[in-house]
């Protein structure tokens, strides 16, 4: 598979388990585990950034 | 490429206060992508709040901040202003602080027109005092204070701002995370007193008193009352019951009040 996957950095530090990443995911890429989000299906991602750009906590870094 | 926040914030200050899933940090983002999009220096922008959650958001941030009294924010920045009219002056705070204690400060920066941005994040209740009705708490909504409902009618804040004379008034969701930066962007572009209301919900004061289940239950609370203003003209006022209008919705070149003022400056020493 020649598709360049982006990378997720989740800061556990400042995450808070608000579920907003994980459910405005279109595709389903993060879940939590436990009161922080994690990421499960890394390949599925399509850099929309909506992650990124919708958590409050300044706690998701996606980088294309 | 990820935004680098950190750019723009005070080292060691994150995480921040606000409880998990409250907006105010999307708005903080959208603020600070706008300022970056504009390319607005540090030293020459002044980022003014009140009291209140909303109002902790310029102790976050890498300018200079002012953090004043309960609602006299838009009077702090107005002396801001005066004294340094070359400043980017924005200043931010709650439905509370910018309507109710700071209403009047509010409704007589919009008449005169002062060049500034106004950014309320409109939760519809005083969340940090503990979750006490606000002017836009919806009515029927219940608070700390209206436990049996709140009888009174809400501000629409946006139509408060134009009747009182603001020259361009904006308003976005924290649901619609990419639309805030835009719209502050053009706020602050705007020569001119400026109002962007961004809608915001606050989950642990309002939601729980008023039946949201969850964080995702209000933020598609905001995506499902949310109406872009071009796609608003094609539906009919049944359609448009409950709904809210967002983007721009008021734009109008008049006098700035700086100006105004060292024009009166001149003819008091003798010129024309």
């Amino acid at each position: 598979m020649d598709k360049k996957l982006p990378t997720i950095e989740i800061i556990e530090k400042y995450c808070k388990g608000c579920h907003i990443c994980v459910e405005f995911c279109p595709t389903k890429v993060l879940e939590m585990q436990g009161f922080v989000a994690s990421v499960k299906n890394l390949e599925a991602c399509i850099k929309c950034m909506q992650c990124e750009l919708r958590c409050p906590d300044f706690a998701i870094k996606v980088t294309a | 490429m990820a935004f680098d926040y950190e750019k723009y914030i005070r080292p060691g200050k994150l995480p921040h206060i606000w409880c998990p899933g409250c907006g105010h940090g999307i708005i903080m983002k959208g603020l600070i992508r706008a300022i970056d999009s504009l390319g607005l220096e540090k030293n020459n922008t002044a980022i003014v709040s009140g009291i209140g959650c909303a109002s902790r958001l310029p102790g976050y941030l890498d300018f200079c901040t002012l953090h004043t009294a309960h609602g006299r924010a838009a009077a702090f920045a107005t002396g801001v202003k005066m004294a340094k009219p070359e400043m980017n002056v924005i200043v931010v705070g709650g439905d509370g602080d910018g309507t109710a204690i700071g209403g009047n400060h509010f409704i007589h920066a919009c008449r005169r027109n002062i060049d500034m941005t106004y950014i309320i994040m409109n939760n519809n209740i005083y969340g940090m005092t503990g979750g006490q009705f606000s002017p836009c708490t919806p009515t029927g909504a219940k608070a700390s204070t209206t436990p049996y409902g709140n009888p009174d009618p809400a501000f629409d804040v946006a139509k408060l701002a134009i009747g009182a004379g603001a020259t361009f008034v904006a308003r976005g969701t924290a649901y619609h995370a990419t639309q805030i930066d835009k719209l502050i962007a053009e706020a602050v572009q705007h020569k001119g007193f400026s109002v962007v209301e961004i809608l915001d919900d606050c989950p642990t004061t309002y939601g729980r008193r008023n039946k949201f289940k969850s964080v995702i239950e209000m933020m598609n609370r905001l995506k499902d009352i949310a109406v872009p203003v071009k796609a608003a003209e094609k539906m009919t006022p049944e359609q448009l019951q409950g709904k809210i209008l967002t983007g721009v919705l008021y734009k109008e070149e008049k006098p700035e009040y700086t100006t105004e003022y060292a024009k009166v400056i001149e003819r008091a020493k003798g010129g024309k």
